[in-house]
């Protein structure tokens, strides 16, 4: 049932550019994936640790900028630049996890939010080598051999396969040994200490995994921009993607995904009053995390699908979603 | 020296502003564990409160403040009876991200009303003292002298009254608190209330010095935090003292190091204590 679901959402993806003619619309549509790449790594420090990393879009701008300037000051192509910049954002994730996961619960949040607004503050004053509030222009488009990928369509396919790429990883993670602690942490961390688990080793883990799925998605966003400015790397771009992570699902493998395309669509749709979304997406955070804190993903799961197939509704319901 | 004295008044004027600031927030963490990253919009919001009380609705100056207090006292306990209440059984983050969903409105509420223009809040105290070879504005003193009376208010409250113990009693044990026949509920409401009443205070005094906008929350909170990290989660003396030694250090460190780097102090020395006492310094207990 879910093989399918997702076999179908990925047909869909593919088909768009031959339905849409209008190449806006695939515009739209590219960022949207981009910035849901990023909340799959929201959601597996938070989501399936339960930390909550403030510094995430830095982590993106790692990334990011880690393209773009490898390809203009020293004249690397794409591919390599993308692998250094997906390094370099878990090496810092590395090093900031290594000091920040000594904290716990909320200090981890302050933490990270700090060392993010460090990392922003640099891209935008570090003007001889990040051009500042200008940023980095004309970002040259990849190749794939011979064949350069420098029309829309073509990039929108790249960035469909990187959002796939990163669909398939969460799924093996969360499938493997490695996703059962991090969820048995995020569940009871004593006790999944008490069963052997190295906690520190494992949150370590999970948190690289996180900052290389935002240094990832900062690099194709690079890419399929062509420019880049620092405003893709601050505190509200952090907050504006664990929105989308709530009103998706927290924890879920399609949460992330969903929540992105359902709250870029509505944005879209209120064009006009475009600017004043946060007035309803405020409220609508506040009431999701009190009534409903796995998000759309989590309301589906509760109402809708027990009774699709006689599932018992409540708390068994739950860790069984959670493990699927 | 003529440098060092005019970074000292920015110092202690900075300084009383984080810890306005800085005591709502240790105060909310200290008694209820919520980080209210929504502190410094509610902060936004009082400077702008005062700013339409002394320019559209001719109060004057203080009566404008007591305005901008009573109105953000009200929004506070609002928010912890509607907003946080019902998540106090909730994972820790569930507050945190509750707090940026309160943020995220307030923040385009102000756009929508008051337009993203600056504005400054004007003082009746715009006069240039001299004190013996350096010069101060009067409402840095103002600033100065108004932030001091509310911190030793705001200490004899605690410490001298009934109402003030039964705040300490919950910050250091809830359940004990409950079963000695304190209402917790009316005390968190109350800290709440007490905490944006501060901020809004904090906000209405430097309106007249820096400049009012729908994003002015951002940076103070995240300075509020350095600040009660640096003193120790939740206490109150340590957030007075945090408060100014980051003040001291960010205009002396302006002056004589970095500009553009000035705002960056703040979190490295956050991060670096973080990174050496993952507790936070004069912790209470762990």
């Amino acid at each position: 049932m879910r093989r399918l679901l997702w076999t179908a959402v990925a047909a869909v993806a593919l088909a768009l550019p031959l339905l849409l003619g209008n190449s806006f619309y695939l515009h739209i549509l590219a960022g949207a994936y981009i910035t849901a790449i990023a909340v799959y790594g929201l959601n597996v420090i938070l989501g399936w640790t339960g930390l909550l990393n403030l510094g995430h879009a830095a982590f993106f701008g790692i990334g990011a900028y880690g393209v773009a300037l490898l390809e203009t000051r020293l004249g690397w192509s794409f591919w390599p630049a993308l692998a250094a910049g997906c390094l370099a954002a878990m090496l810092l994730g590395f090093a900031v996890g290594l000091i920040g996961l000594r904290t716990r619960g909320n200090y981890f949040a302050i933490f990270t939010a700090a060392i993010g607004v460090m990392i922003a503050t640099v891209f935008t004053n570090w003007q001889d080598l990040t051009g500042g509030n200008i940023g980095i222009v004309n970002i040259a488009p990849p190749s794939i051999g011979p064949y350069a990928l420098d029309n829309d369509v073509a990039k929108y396919y790249l960035v469909v396969a990187a959002l796939a790429l990163a669909i398939l990883i969460c799924t093996l993670v969360r499938r493997s040994l490695v996703g059962r602690t991090f969820l048995a942490i995020a569940d009871n961390e004593s006790l999944a200490r008490a069963t052997g688990i190295d906690v520190a080793r494992t949150k370590l883990v999970a948190f690289v995994l996180s900052t290389f799925l935002a240094g990832f998605a900062g690099g194709i966003f690079a890419m399929y921009q062509g420019n880049l400015d620092p405003g893709s790397s601050g505190l509200d771009i952090t907050f504006e993607q664990l929105l989308y992570l709530v009103i998706g699902g927290i924890g879920t493998l399609a949460g992330p995904l969903l929540g992105t395309l359902v709250l870029v669509a509505v944005s879209e749709l209120l064009q006009g009053i475009q600017q004043y979304r946060f007035l309803i997406f405020g409220p609508l955070l506040v009431l999701l995390v009190i009534f409903f804190p796995r998000g759309i993903v989590g309301v589906f799961d509760r109402l809708v699908a027990p009774k699709l197939r006689g599932r018992p509704v409540g708390p068994v319901g739950d860790a069984e979603a959670a493990l699927r | 020296m003529h440098l060092f004295f005019q970074e000292l008044i920015n110092g202690l004027v900075v300084g009383s502003l984080y810890a306005l600031v800085a005591l709502g927030l240790a105060l909310v963490y200290g008694t209820m564990g919520i980080p209210n990253f929504a502190h410094g919009h509610l902060y936004m919001l009082g400077a702008y409160v005062a700013f339409f009380g002394v320019t559209v609705a001719h109060i004057g100056y203080w009566p404008a403040l007591l305005l901008a207090v009573a109105v953000l006292a009200a929004l506070g306990v609002l928010l912890e009876r509607v907003v946080f209440r019902p998540l106090r059984s909730a994972p820790e983050v569930n507050a945190i991200i509750a707090a940026v969903g309160v943020l995220f409105f307030l923040q385009t509420l102000a756009q929508i009303w008051f337009g993203a223009d600056f504005r400054v809040l004007p003082t009746p105290y715009d006069h240039v003292v001299h004190l013996g070879g350096f010069v101060a504005t009067q409402q840095q003193l103002v600033v100065i002298a108004a932030a001091a009376v509310l911190m030793v208010l705001l200490f004899l409250f605690l410490k001298r009254t009934l109402v003030g113990a039964t705040i300490e009693a919950v910050a250091q044990n809830r359940a004990g608190a409950a079963l000695v026949g304190i209402d917790t509920d009316r005390v968190s409401m109350l800290v709440f209330g007490i905490s944006a009443g501060l901020a809004a205070a904090a906000a209405t005094l430097i309106a007249s010095i820096s400049l009012i906008s729908p994003t002015m929350g951002f940076s103070v909170i995240l300075k509020a935090f350095a600040v009660i990290v640096l003193g120790g989660m939740g206490s109150i003396p340590g957030a007075i003292v945090g408060a100014f030694i980051l003040a001291f250090a960010e205009s002396f460190g302006g002056t004589y190091v970095s500009t553009s780097y000035q705002d960056v102090i703040a979190f490295a020395v956050l991060a670096i204590i973080l990174a050496v006492k993952p507790t936070g310094l004069f912790a209470k207990g762990t």
